[in-house]
């Protein structure tokens, strides 16, 4: 059973059609790439996904509950986290805040128990708190946990946005351009790292990228969009030798 | 209490206590309104009209129905509130923008309101209200207040209501009710003008809807970015400065207006995060970086 | 009846258009609400105050008089309350700054010219004709035509020359602008002089219909006029034309069949149910945000 299931999603906007008809299975515990031109509507994919626009046509199911005319929130309480591609911190907390602020909203103890510091508020606060703790430390984060997030380097923002994406425990990680503006170094322990999360904490990961090398080391299952359309769908050997990608992506032949 | 206040008005210059007492009350008003605009980021302009519905449900429950001091308190706040929802509900919608225009427009249609309200004797406004406001009530209630406060920024809800300011999208995309949270703040922030507005009435003996006017809202509203978006120290300072200085520079006074405005924009260009809003114990604390610069390679 | 009221509805509506019609061009480049916008109304009116009674000049020459002086005015507070705040701090800076700039420009006009309000001197004859079961007086038909004349104008201005292509790209994208050559600063500014030109014509207009200029005139017109804009549909001209046209009628109406004392609350109650039902105004498009 997929863990994400599209049927025949579009989304317009005024006229313009940025995602048509778009099928697709995320199946359990794989690593989902998602690739074409710029403008070929990733991101809107994400954004749709995450309940950030509902789509004009199409459902969308992930395990078992139609998501298409979710709220935002309510979708990432039900297990998907995401990144984004422009880096969106909370810039005025403190890096351990960030995470922490993401940590379970499912089971959240109310206004009136948070001013009245009841037990069973504390003792959620220590869990989320140790759970946080544990997700910088993960991603080499923990000696900045009291700096504001806004002070971070490139890179550490980047991390730090992964971190709060799973705080919430996930079971589907959304990471929109993970790897822009890293070096090649950086890229290859971002590509480390994937591997970890996927295979420590058990989860799908859906992935946004342009660097080539990335992709097809990383994913076992890629999907190419052009125009809102999906025009191939594979593991990275079919992708690679698909006529039509080869043509509108990855460069003619020569 | 008793003994406190009677030993307070021995000590005290009855001048300086009144400017405590009022220093007092803007604290938590001003407090209010840092949660909903400094730490949630929905800009009220319209605090006033909270004030004046407080102020005006406790005096008119004190003078027409003769309720006790403390139920007026309460109702004032508690009616103030739930004006703050009905206002707070536009923002389910509402970018920033026009929410700030919905609150002028709010405050206005309450002064309006008052202007025309019988049993609160128009635009002459309502009189011989009691004075139960004491030094000590003031001095409680603003350490509850101050005390609550502090409570609610270090929670979940708390940071959550921090991570709406500093970026709407990104909090939803973390499982945040946003939509929840600030009619949420606004219902405290309105809470916390209705009592203040209360605590006021039952001082000054009389009350007018040309107490609560648009420069009433504003003078809160500096309060809270002088001191610092956001920040509990930052809205105690600020209020506690703008109560103090006009009344004892007579320049400032005089010119009272005119300083605010040019201190919002001031504020805005030099440090848009006010006194204090972006200062942390911790980074206080913190022992200061050997800056050691690395010589560069010849 | 009816049509007198219409009639006087459209009068003060024309004098709110022009006014939102500064909102709105602001709004539709640098998504600000301009709060100095009501203020520099007010100066205009009291700029053609001086100009007539001090120079005895005509109402012609009072209201180009008090357009060029209020332009500058414009320009000079986006220079120093508005640009330095580009693009660096969060949404709430600039709107806290423009906040300050009107309540520092009104309070300033209150220390120079005493709160008290002032009259213009009969400069012209003000009298009025009946036409049909309706009484025009003449300054409703110099404001309805002068506000025709600058709305055309502005149209024209927009739609025909080099600087109104500038403005409706910045409007587009400010930052895809800049990066195609425009001087987005230069565009700016003359959105600001222009938008602060037409409020002031309708400062000195509404000066003398009413015959009343004092200075705290500019908040509460401003504020309707903002209403009026938003009404419209903010960042649209004609919608900012036709919200204040609706507005000026809908108050007046309010007044005359309703009561006076809530004529003040009614242009917000107006604001405030469109802004609930219908954000994006009547001429507004629906804008999607950016993620």
């Amino acid at each position: 059973m997929p863990v994400l299931e599209l049927q025949g999603v579009s989304q317009e906007f005024g006229g313009l059609r940025a995602l048509d008809g778009i099928d697709m299975k995320v199946e359990h515990n794989t690593i989902f790439g998602i690739i074409g031109p710029n403008g070929a509507g990733k991101t809107t994919l994400f954004n749709v996904i995450t309940g950030i626009y509902t789509p004009t046509e199409g459902s969308l199911i992930f395990r078992d509950t139609p998501i298409a005319s979710l709220s935002s929130h309510k979708v990432a309480r039900l297990g998907i986290g995401r990144t984004f591609q422009n880096i969106r911190l909370f810039n005025r907390l403190s890096v351990l805040d960030n995470v922490k602020v993401a940590a379970n909203w499912n089971r959240s103890a109310g206004l009136l128990a948070s001013l009245l510091g009841m037990p069973a508020y504390v003792r959620e606060q220590k869990q989320c708190s140790t759970k946080a703790e544990e997700l910088i430390t993960m991603m080499g984060l923990y000696e900045k946990r009291r700096e504001y997030a806004q002070s971070l380097s490139y890179g550490e923002q980047r991390r730090l946005e992964i971190a709060r994406a799973l705080a919430s425990n996930p079971c589907l990680l959304l990471l929109d351009e993970p790897a822009a503006g890293m070096n090649s170094s950086e890229k290859l322990e971002l590509m480390d790292l994937i591997w970890k999360i996927r295979d420590d904490m058990q989860l799908t990961i859906l992935l946004v990228e342009h660097d080539m090398h990335l992709v097809m080391n990383i994913c076992e299952q890629i999907a190419v969009l052009d125009y809102g359309r999906k025009i191939a769908e594979g593991d990275p050997e079919q992708i690679k030798s698909d006529p039509r990608v080869i043509q509108s992506y990855l460069g003619v032949e020569q | 209490m008793k003994l406190l206040e009677q030993w307070i008005t021995g000590i005290i210059d009855p001048y300086y206590l009144r400017i405590i007492i009022l220093m007092g009350i803007n604290i938590i008003i001003a407090l209010g309104l840092n949660i909903t605009t400094g730490v949630t980021g929905q800009l009220s302009m319209g605090h006033a009209g909270f004030m004046s519905i407080g102020a005006y449900t406790s005096a008119i429950l004190t003078l027409k129905l003769g309720w006790p001091f403390w139920l007026t308190l309460l109702a004032g706040a508690a009616v103030a509130a739930l004006f703050g929802f009905v206002i707070g509900l536009p923002a389910l919608r509402l970018e920033g923008d026009y929410l700030a225009i919905v609150t002028i427009g709010f405050a206005e249609i309450v002064r309006v309101f008052f202007l025309n309200f019988e049993p609160g004797g128009k635009a002459v406004g309502l009189s011989g209200i009691p004075q139960e406001t004491s030094f000590s009530l003031v001095l409680i209630i603003t350490i509850l207040v101050v005390f609550f406060s502090q409570r609610l920024l270090s929670s979940r809800i708390g940071k959550a209501m921090y991570a709406i300011r500093e970026n709407e999208i990104a909090a939803e995309a973390c499982g945040i009710n946003t939509t929840h949270l600030k009619v949420l703040s606004f219902v405290l922030g309105a809470f916390l003008g209705g009592l203040g507005g209360a605590l006021y009435a039952h001082y000054m003996y009389y009350i007018s809807p040309q107490d609560f006017d648009f420069m009433r809202s504003i003078e809160v509203l500096n309060m809270v970015v002088l001191g610092g978006l956001g920040s509990i120290p930052g809205a105690i300072l600020g209020a506690a400065i703008l109560t103090i200085l006009p009344e004892m520079l007579r320049v400032v006074a005089e010119y009272r207006m005119l300083f605010y405005g040019a201190l919002l924009v001031i504020l805005m260009i030099f440090r848009p995060n006010g006194l204090l809003g972006d200062i942390r114990l911790y980074d206080l604390v913190k022992p200061k970086r050997e800056k050691e610069v690395k010589p560069c390679r010849s | 009846m009816l049509w007198q009221q219409l009639l006087n509805g459209l009068t003060l509506g024309s004098t709110y258009a022009l006014i939102a019609l500064g909102y709105t061009m602001v709004y539709g480049i640098v998504q600000l609400i301009n709060f100095a916008h009501g203020e520099i109304y007010m100066v205009g009116a009291f700029v053609g105050l001086v100009l007539v009674t001090v120079w005895d000049v005509n109402l012609g020459v009072a209201m180009v008089g008090a357009m060029a002086v209020c332009m500058l005015l414009g320009v000079l507070v986006e220079r120093i309350a508005y640009r330095p705040l580009r693009g660096k701090s969060s949404r709430l800076s600039p709107l806290i700054s423009a906040l300050g700039a009107s309540i520092f420009l009104s309070t300033l006009m209150a220390l120079i010219a005493g709160v008290n309000t002032r009259r213009y001197p009969a400069i012209m004859d003000l009298s009025s004709f009946s036409w049909g079961p309706v009484q025009v007086s003449s300054m409703q038909v110099i404001i309805l035509l002068v506000s025709a004349l600058l709305m055309i104008g502005l149209q024209f201005m927009v739609r025909k020359t080099r600087i109104g292509k500038a403005m409706r790209a910045c409007s587009q994208d400010l930052d895809a602008a800049a990066l195609m050559g425009i001087n987005v600063n230069r565009v700016i500014s003359y959105t600001f002089a222009i938008g602060s030109a037409l409020a002031a014509a309708g400062g000195v207009m509404v000066g003398v219909y009413y015959n009343a200029v004092w200075p705290y005139m500019g908040t509460m017109a401003g504020l309707k006029a903002f209403a009026a804009a938003v009404l419209g549909g903010i960042g649209s001209i004609p919608g900012a034309m036709l919200g204040g046209l609706t507005l000026g009628v809908l108050e007046i109406m309010g007044v005359a069949y309703i009561s006076s004392s809530f004529k003040d609350a009614i242009a917000f109650g107006i604001l405030i149910l469109v802004l609930i039902l219908r954000p994006q105004g009547i001429l507004g498009e629906k804008i999607s945000k950016k993620v």
